[in-house]
């Protein structure tokens, strides 16, 4: 009876929005990439650099929504980082995404000492606050669990809907659906590849880093070493799992935030009776069961991973 | 399709143009010209410089030298886009579609600026439909390419070019993919092109295409003009010599006696992982000394059969002789060990490794025999020596054994396939399509060795959908539709009628 208490607690639902939210954000960014045929794996680490450079903005004094542009134009050096070397050097995508994650959170890691060499507990900044939306928040139960959160929550939802209208209803969507899908062919369309899948990256990596802005700027209210604790990861999976569209990606993020309030909750109801470790696991779990499920229908883009090169036979 | 009023307004000049990739120079000082309303053909055997000429006409590729002038003026930048708005527009031979999307955003990808909030469809369907019913082209705008034939792609393709409103179309091989019905209906097209005021480059290898469709023949070989001529001067054999550069000789075939079942079939079902059967109770028997060939319209079953006898699939039921022995163990190792060839229908994804060197190529089946290998190294000497025999004997041009396979030519890479398959004397041959796609000296030089083959004995399964080949090569012939098998019959009785309405599934008896 306890957990099914649980999930009918609005608080439940609350906490399984917040915690969807990044995850909406970096799914949405990893989709973008991948869509226009380049896999991001410097996902963790641009978040990680987001998260870092958002809270460092506001602790420095800057307005909140100034530290969530900067995170987002951090979020987009390592992007075009990263489509330089992947787009237009045609190097292996793993290889390139998993040395931006390196570097950009270990950068991170590095200026958060630079700027506080002494300091061992983690400096607080006052974060965004909830904010009820007049009327809608009025709704019995939903409104609650909806319509009281951050603003940056709402933008996430805002973002999916934009998302999915940019690539199926617009002629840069189309471009980048096409590019994914096989260069040659938008190419021989006159379309330029390359500005195409830059485009993309840089976009997709400014998500992924207000993705991290929002754990220090919304969630928590202060940046810590392993701060992002693999959501990037969790990201590449929902991608596959919403075999790249937008709504089943915040289905994704949902469920899989779901599991993660679940488990939290259940932490605490049941506790010392089973190591908590096992709690962790649950949405993990979850994501390998769905993606196996999942996955083999994926309709994955035809040109991922694949580097174009011009004029080659 | 001669138009009697060819107007000498010239719209494309190439002057000049030369491309080199690496030690091949595969453009040589070329120069033509084309002009308004006419079909001008561009022959010349694979590697002879057609494709690379078009792709640097359409700005995949940069010319070394030379100068391109499109209606007076010069097209200077090299790229898609600026050939599109030149007027120019392209259909490859390989299709450049995208699976997922629909024939109409197939279409307008890049026709709208990038920037644009909504895409304009109602217009643009309205545009594609009435393009379609002008040049014969008729099309379901919001059908996925993924759904259409092969033909109906290509229709997606020059619709394409048309939406641009092009004034010279490339067609690169436009029939190498298509059925004797839809090549048909795309000279139909390009005579309404042509009526309309295009001009229209057609590139192939198929003489007897050229002469009907075309205004001009332009013969390339080895990178350079050989000849212009008028079509209406010339003729099939002319061509031929001219493209090949020699006398073409006629394979011959000498009359044997089969001899002992090789390779027998008794209601063999293959189903496929949804349980649907793609071959179907199927009975079949080759033997010694003679060639039987499959024909049928691509994917009524063909795949599965050539796959089960390769061993990548297993029979669901049935039983499968080689030697008279039941064979019930199918991988791909034991049915080399048995002594079977595989000539796969496609050269680049089954049949080759394209990125890997010849000589790795040609031992690829054998690497870990004795011959090759000792103690788990491989023998690379020997591998290499291997590779310059086959290259010696089956005349593959290519600049050592460490070439890479990719860059070679379709028909040379064909000629390292067969000399890898049939170097082995095997007893049973499978061959699908072996000649796709290749030009007419190394049609023949395939033919030859398939009958070469027979002469020795070896019996030949041939796959094709290339039905000439088969009444000319076959002993006997079966025709395959959704999955079942007819009963063969004796090549002598049977024509090229008869053929095609069983290949669309009409029984023998109502075919006659």
């Amino acid at each position: 009876m306890n957990s099914i208490n649980l999930l009918l607690g609005v608080e439940f639902w609350v906490a399984t929005i917040r915690i969807a939210t990044p995850l909406m954000f970096g799914t949405l960014g990893e989709l973008l990439c991948e869509r226009a045929g380049v896999l991001n794996l410097g996902i963790e680490g641009i978040m990680t650099m987001g998260a870092f450079v958002g809270w460092a903005a506001v602790y420095q004094g800057a307005d909140l929504w100034i530290g969530v542009l900067l995170a987002a134009i951090a979020g987009m050096v390592f992007g075009l980082l990263h489509s330089l070397f992947t787009v237009y050097l045609g190097l292996s995508q793993h290889v390139s995404g998993i040395g931006i994650t390196l570097l950009a959170a270990n950068l991170a890691y590095f200026f958060y000492r630079v700027l506080l060499p002494q300091v061992n507990t983690p400096p607080k900044i006052t974060p965004f606050q909830p904010f009820a939306i007049p009327l809608l928040s009025q709704i019995p139960f939903l409104g609650k669990a909806v319509f009281t959160q951050t603003p940056l929550t709402y933008a996430a939802f805002i973002l999916v809907a934009i998302a999915a209208y940019l690539l199926y209803r617009t002629p840069i969507g189309l471009a980048i659906r096409m590019v994914g899908e096989n260069p040659s062919a938008a190419e021989a369309q006159g379309i330029n590849i390359y500005s195409i899948r830059t485009l993309a990256v840089v976009i997709g990596s400014a998500f992924m880093a207000i993705a991290g802005a929002f754990l220090t700027l919304s969630a928590f209210d202060s940046f810590f070493v392993n701060l992002i604790n693999g959501r990037g990861w969790i990201c590449i999976a929902l991608v596959i799992f919403a075999s790249w569209q937008p709504f089943k990606a915040l289905l994704g993020a949902l469920l899989f935030a779901g599991f993660d309030a679940l488990q939290l909750r259940l932490q605490q109801k049941i506790g010392a009776a089973i190591p908590y470790q096992l709690f962790l696991m649950l949405p993990y779990i979850f994501s390998i069961i769905a993606l196996s499920v999942m996955a083999r229908r994926a309709g994955y883009p035809k040109a991922l991973m694949v580097p174009f090169r011009k004029g080659e036979r | 399709m001669n138009s009697t009023s060819v107007q000498s307004d010239i719209v494309l000049h190439l002057n000049h143009i030369s491309k080199r990739f690496g030690s091949l120079l595969a453009n040589d000082d070329i120069s033509l010209e084309l002009r308004r309303g006419e079909v001008l053909a561009l022959l010349g055997e694979n590697g002879a410089g057609k494709t690379t000429l078009m792709n640097i006409l359409f700005g995949h590729y940069t010319a070394d030298s030379g100068e391109i002038r499109v209606f007076g003026r010069s097209l200077q930048s090299s790229s898609p886009k600026a050939a599109l708005s030149a007027g120019i527009g392209m259909v490859h031979q390989h299709f450049t579609l995208a699976d997922n999307l629909t024939v109409l955003e197939n279409i307008m990808l890049g026709t709208e600026p990038l920037w644009h909030l909504w895409q304009r469809q109602q217009n643009a369907r309205q545009r594609v439909i009435a393009l379609a019913d002008q040049f014969g082209l008729s099309m379901h705008p919001d059908a996925k390419i993924a759904d259409l034939s092969v033909g109906e792609r290509q229709r997606v393709e020059i619709l394409k070019a048309l939406y641009r409103d092009v004034k010279i179309l490339i067609l690169d091989e436009p029939t190498a993919v298509l059925t004797p019905q839809e090549t048909e209906a795309l000279f139909t097209t390009l005579h309404k092109l042509t009526q309309a005021e295009l001009s229209v480059m057609f590139i192939s290898h198929k003489l007897q295409e050229v002469m009907r469709v075309s205004d001009r023949v332009i013969v390339l070989r080895t990178g350079r003009v050989v000849a212009t001529v008028p079509t209406a001067e010339t003729t099939p054999a002319a061509l031929a010599e001219l493209m090949v550069g020699r006398p073409i000789p006629q394979p011959t075939r000498q009359f044997q006696t089969p001899g002992e079942a090789l390779l027998q079939l008794a209601a063999v079902t293959v189903a496929s992982q949804d349980g649907r059967p793609l071959i179907d109770q199927l009975d079949l028997t080759v033997r010694q000394a003679e060639i039987v060939g499959i024909a049928g319209v691509s994917g009524n079953g063909q795949a599965a059969l050539f796959n089960l006898l390769s061993g990548l699939l297993t029979p669901t039921s049935g039983t499968v002789r080689l030697y008279g022995q039941v064979c019930d163990r199918f991988t791909a190792t034991d049915m080399v060990r048995a002594n079977i060839a595989r000539i796969p229908e496609d050269r680049h994804t089954t049949g080759l490794i394209g990125d890997m060197s010849i000589w790795e190529n040609l031992i690829l089946a054998d690497y870990a025999e004795p011959a090759f290998s000792q103690k788990g190294f491989l023998k690379r000497h020997s591998a290499i020596a291997h590779a310059n025999q086959i290259i010696q004997a089956f005349d593959v041009r290519c600049p050592s054994p460490f070439a890479t396979v990719r860059l070679l030519s379709g028909g040379n890479m064909q000629k390292l396939i067969l000399g890898r398959e049939l170097s082995r004397q095997p007893q049973i041959i499978l061959a699908s399509q072996p000649t796709r796609g290749l030009d007419l000296g190394a049609v023949t030089y395939v033919h030859q060795q398939l009958l070469n083959a027979r002469d020795r004995g070896a019996g030949i399964l041939l796959i094709s959908e290339d039905l000439d080949e088969l009444l000319s090569l076959c002993d006997r012939l079966c025709v395959i539709y959704q999955g079942k098998l007819s009963a063969p019959m004796p090549t002598e009785t049977v024509s090229l009628q008869t053929l095609g309405l069983m290949m669309a599934g009409k029984d023998k008896a109502d075919a006659i």
